[in-house]
Order: C-alpha cells, then sequence, then structure tokens
C-alpha cells in the first residue's frame, strides 16, 4: 500500500492544483492576520471559510482523482497487489496531499505571525484539526461515490449534491424543524442531528471552544454543556473519527467486490 | 496450472458466463475463441481476479484465488484494451511496474525489439494506438512469469510488429511457459495456438487441437472451421 501511497502523493504533488490549494491557504491565512492584526478574530474568519470550503475541495477532488486515476487502478488491480491496498493508497494519497496544503498553508503565516506566543494555540489547532479531519471525511466520501457511479457527470452530480447537502440544506432543515416543534423540548434532538453532520459538528466544536456559545442562541446553554465539557470535547472528537472511518470502511468493502 | 469449475458470472441480467469448466494443466499455447460478446475477456479477468465471480472457483498454480493476491506474482497480463495513465512518460510507467513488481525484468531487449526508443521520454497519451499497443506488449512480456495472458495481443499492430510477436511468443513457449492467447485473427491463431477453447453461450464449447476441431467441422481450414463451429453439434 506504502508503494500506491507514494505514486499517488507524487503524482499530486506534481499537480498545478496541489499548489493552487496550497497557496489559496498561504495567502489566506496572511491576509486575514494583518487584516485582522489579530489571531483570535483571525482564526474565527477562518473557521467559517474551512468550514465550507474545506469540504467542497475534497469532495471535488476527490471524485475528480478517482476518475483521472481509473487507468492507474486498472492497470494495478491486474499487478500482485491487494484490492483493498489499491483503493486505501490512492484514497491517502489525495486525502493526505490535501490535508498537507491546508495545515501548512495556513501554519506557516500564523507561526510567522507568532502563533506560539499567542494563547490563540489551542483553537487554532482545533481548527486545524476539524480541518484534516473534514478533509479525511469528505474525500472519503467522495472516493464512496465515484466508485459506485461509473459515469463522471452522475458522480460529480451526486457528489456536489452531498456538499450542498451538509454545508446548507442540513442547516435549513435543522432550523425549520425548530422552529416547527419549538413547544417541544428540542436539547437532544439538536445534538443529535448536529452529531449527524460532520460540518455542524465541526462548527460547533471550534465556537464553542472559542466561547462563544451566545452565538447560537436557542440551544446554546444545552450546547455549551455538553461540548463545552472534555467529555463533549471526546465525544465529538469520537463522532468524527466514526464520520472518518466508516466510508473508509465501506470504501474498501465496495472495492473487493467491484468488477473491472 | 489453471483449473475453473463451474464458473458463473452476471452483468445486470446479462449472464455472460454460466457454469464454466476449464482445466489447463501443461504448458503451451492456449486460444481462447468465441464470437464478439462470448465472455473471453470476463473469462480471463475472472482467472486475475478482475472480475468476482457469482459462483464458482477459479485456482491457478493449485492455489485458489479467492481472497488471494499473491498468486497474480506469477501472472503476465496484456489487457485487451490498453489504458495507461496518460499524463505518464513511457519509461516513468516502466520504471514504475518494475518497482511495484519487483522481480528480474528485462525490458531493454524488448524495448529495442519494437523500436520504442525515441518513445520513451513521450507521454502515453500523445501516442499512437499501435505504439501503445507496443508498449502494452513491453510491459506483459518483460517479467518472467510461467503464466502468460494475452488479451488481443495483434490489436493494432504493423506487420513486421506482428512478426516479432509471434517471434516472441513461439520463444515464451519453448521456455515452457503456458501461454492463453484470445483473437479474431484466425491465422495468427493458426500459426502459433496448440489447442483451441471455443467459448458460447457461457461454456466451453470446444476444447481440442486444431486437427480435431477440423476434423469435428469437416472442414479444412480454421477459419471456416470456426465460423462452422457453433452449427455442429457439441458432442457429435
Ligand atoms: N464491466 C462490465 N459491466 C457490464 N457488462 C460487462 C462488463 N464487462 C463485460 N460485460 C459484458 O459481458 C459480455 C462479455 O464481454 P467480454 O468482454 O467478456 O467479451 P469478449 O468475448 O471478450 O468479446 P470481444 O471479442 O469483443 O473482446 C458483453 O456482453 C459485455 O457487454
Ligand atoms: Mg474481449
Amino acid at each position: 500500500m506504502l508503494k500506491i501511497l507514494k505514486y499517488s502523493f507524487y503524482d499530486l504533488i506534481r499537480s498545478r492544483w496541489s499548489y493552487v490549494y496550497f497557496l489559496f491557504y498561504l495567502l489566506l491565512g496572511f491576509v486575514l492576520l494583518f487584516l485582522n492584526n489579530d489571531v483570535s478574530k483571525a482564526v474565527i474568519t477562518l473557521m467559517n471559510i474551512i468550514i465550507v470550503l474545506v469540504p467542497l475541495i475534497g469532495t471535488i477532488f476527490g471524485v475528480m482523482y478517482y476518475y483521472n486515476s481509473k487507468e492507474f487502478i486498472e492497470l494495478l488491480l491486474a499487478q500482485p497487489i491487494k484490492r483493498s491496498s489499491i483503493f486505501l493508497g490512492q484514497y491517502l494519497g489525495v486525502a493526505g496531499s490535501l490535508t498537507l496544503s491546508l495545515v501548512l498553508g495556513l501554519g506557516i503565516p500564523f507561526v510567522l505571525y507568532g502563533l506560539f506566543k499567542s494563547d490563540a494555540i489551542f483553537d487554532f489547532s482545533l481548527l486545524l484539526v476539524t480541518g484534516a479531519f473534514l478533509t479525511l471525511i469528505f474525500t472519503a466520501l467522495s472516493f464512496n461515490i465515484a466508485l459506485s457511479n461509473e459515469n463522471k457527470i452522475k458522480g460529480f452530480g451526486y457528489a456536489v449534491l452531498l456538499w450542498l447537502f451538509m454545508a446548507v440544506i442540513y442547516d435549513g432543515l435543522f432550523l425549520m424543524s425548530l422552529i416547527i416543534f419549538k413547544e417541544y423540548p428540542l436539547d437532544t434532538f439538536s445534538l443529535v442531528a448536529t452529531m449527524f453532520n460532520p460540518i455542524d459538528l465541526s462548527r460547533t466544536l471550534i465556537l464553542l471552544k472559542l466561547d462563544i456559545s451566545a452565538l447560537l442562541g436557542y440551544t446554546g446553554a444545552v450546547f455549551k454543556q455538553f461540548f463545552g465539557t472534555d467529555k463533549g470535547l471526546f465525544i465529538s472528537i469520537f463522532m468524527l473519527v466514526l464520520w472518518t472511518v466508516i466510508p473508509i470502511w465501506r470504501l474498501s468493502y465496495k472495492a473487493k467486490r467491484q468488477d473491472f | 496450472m489453471i483449473q475453473v469449475e463451474n464458473l458463473y458470472k452476471k452483468f445486470g441480467k446479462n449472464e455472460v458466463l454460466s457454469g464454466l469448466n476449464l482445466t489447463i494443466d501443461k504448458g503451451g499455447i492456449f486460444a481462447v475463441l468465441g464470437p464478439n460478446g462470448s465472455g473471453k475477456t470476463t473469462l480471463i479477468k475472472s482467472i486475475l481476479g478482475m472480475v468476482v465471480p457469482n459462483k464458482g472457483d477459479v485456482s491457478v498454480s493449485g492455489i485458489a484465488i479467492k481472497k488471494n493476491w499473491k498468486y497474480r506474482q506469477e501472472i503476465d497480463y496484456l489487457p485487451q484494451i490498453a489504458n495507461f495513465p496518460g499524463n505518464l512518460k513511457v519509461k516513468e510507467l516502466i520504471r514504475m511496474i518494475k518497482d511495484i513488481r519487483q522481480r528480474p525484468s528485462d525490458e531493454q531487449t524488448l524495448i529495442e525489439l519494437f523500436k520504442l526508443d525515441s518513445f520513451l521520454d513521450k507521454k502515453l497519451s500523445t501516442l499512437s494506438g499501435g505504439t501503445r499497443q507496443k508498449v502494452n506488449i513491453v510491459l506483459a512480456f518483460m517479467f518472467d512469469c510461467p503464466l502468460l495472458i494475452l488479451d488481443e495481443p495483434t490489436t493494432g499492430l504493423d506487420p513486421a510488429s506482428l512478426i516479432r510477436l509471434k517471434e516472441l511468443i513461439k520463444k515464451e513457449k519453448a521456455n515452457g511457459k503456458t501461454i492463453l492467447i484470445t483473437s479474431h485473427i484466425m491465422q495468427f491463431v493458426a500459426e502459433v495456438a496448440d489447442e483451441i477453447i471455443y467459448l458460447l453461450e457461457g461454456k466451453i464449447y470446444f476444447k481440442g487441437s486444431i486437427e480435431q476441431l477440423k476434423k469435428k467441422t469437416d472442414q479444412t481450414d480454421l477459419e471456416h472451421a470456426i465460423a462452422a463451429i457453433a452449427t455442429t453439434p457439441a458432442n457429435a
């Protein structure tokens, strides 16, 4: 698997897109720091961007890369390599290089700015950790979609729909149900609903760590009680891990049964 | 060498292989023939583990291939359609496959034989169909595996290259290898094959030497024998 990982990683490092992505974050980091002149505020703005953009890039990049490397996969399938190694190697190559672009692109400007002396270091690290999780999750989901759809246009469509649903529609439905059922106690419902969307989960996690739960309005207090504690943090991270592991597991399961 | 037992494969509602049995135990050249869409490539891919059968067992060198991948170390394969990563250069592709397989290889002789030197630095997406097929041939022949599977190796080759390919195949046979070939060029089959395996309606319809086939169908040349075979009762 390491060999496959190596080749797909090299392949991506050589491609223009990894650099564009890296430079974008580098620029974003520098601009935000110099506009805000305040690490904490920059972290909040960054969060708003990361929460939406990282899943989108992971999704699109994942689908594109899978379809582009179909020939490579076919070539490898006739070689003495385990099937799951081929797919996991490819997946880790994409997800790894995207994560690296994100972490380095944002990390460099913040380190240069003097992050280590600031007390925002924990918030910032949490931001990078959730960003990394979102990359892993959405790349895995998009690989699943691409593997199940021979037709590129369809696969691409489903992937974008998935992102749209998670990033936008889910929140809309969530808010609507809060309004419709406002007579009922909704604490548990909101908590669970947040858990089932990795984007919401990441957002909540960061916002509460930043101690601006007032922004969350209605359920803010309940959320703070839950996510604010170590137990809440632990459960949230655990959920993010689940969100990562389940699609990866399905990817390997599905790959073993596919005809090429 | 190869054992296929009661193999079934469906793609959706299209049943391609229905209870196919095949045993190949000694070396030599076996031509897998059959009309377009009769399942030749599907059979080959089932042996390679690229297609997952619905039912049945395949074993190579006595090892069941299910949940196994190491047996592919002993197989060289030439795919019918040479789909290569287009952004790689020819020599990068060769180097990569060598790195993955980690066994001694003899690509230099083959590159010279097929005059591919001037293409080594070209990207695969820019090659002509026939040149791509030559690269395909180099990749399939450069390792020294006991089992060689060639799916339509003649596609797109010019006459000079075709002659070289035939020589190459005969040389590998002389080395005692087992070679499985599909082709629709009967002249080529007549020249190289020791045994014919004819696929029809998801089963082996005929298996035997060219002589046996001619006698069975009452024809004097292979092309007519193959054309006539489907109208001859299987156990005549
Ligand atoms: N991945 C696939 N998905 C769906 N159907 C498939 C797939 N691969 C093959 N088939 C179908 O299986 C049948 C047999 O195909 P196969 O490629 O094995 O034929 P073949 O004997 O190699 O034909 P040819 O002489 O044209 O190479 C065809 O009807 C084909 O459409
Ligand atoms: Mg075929």
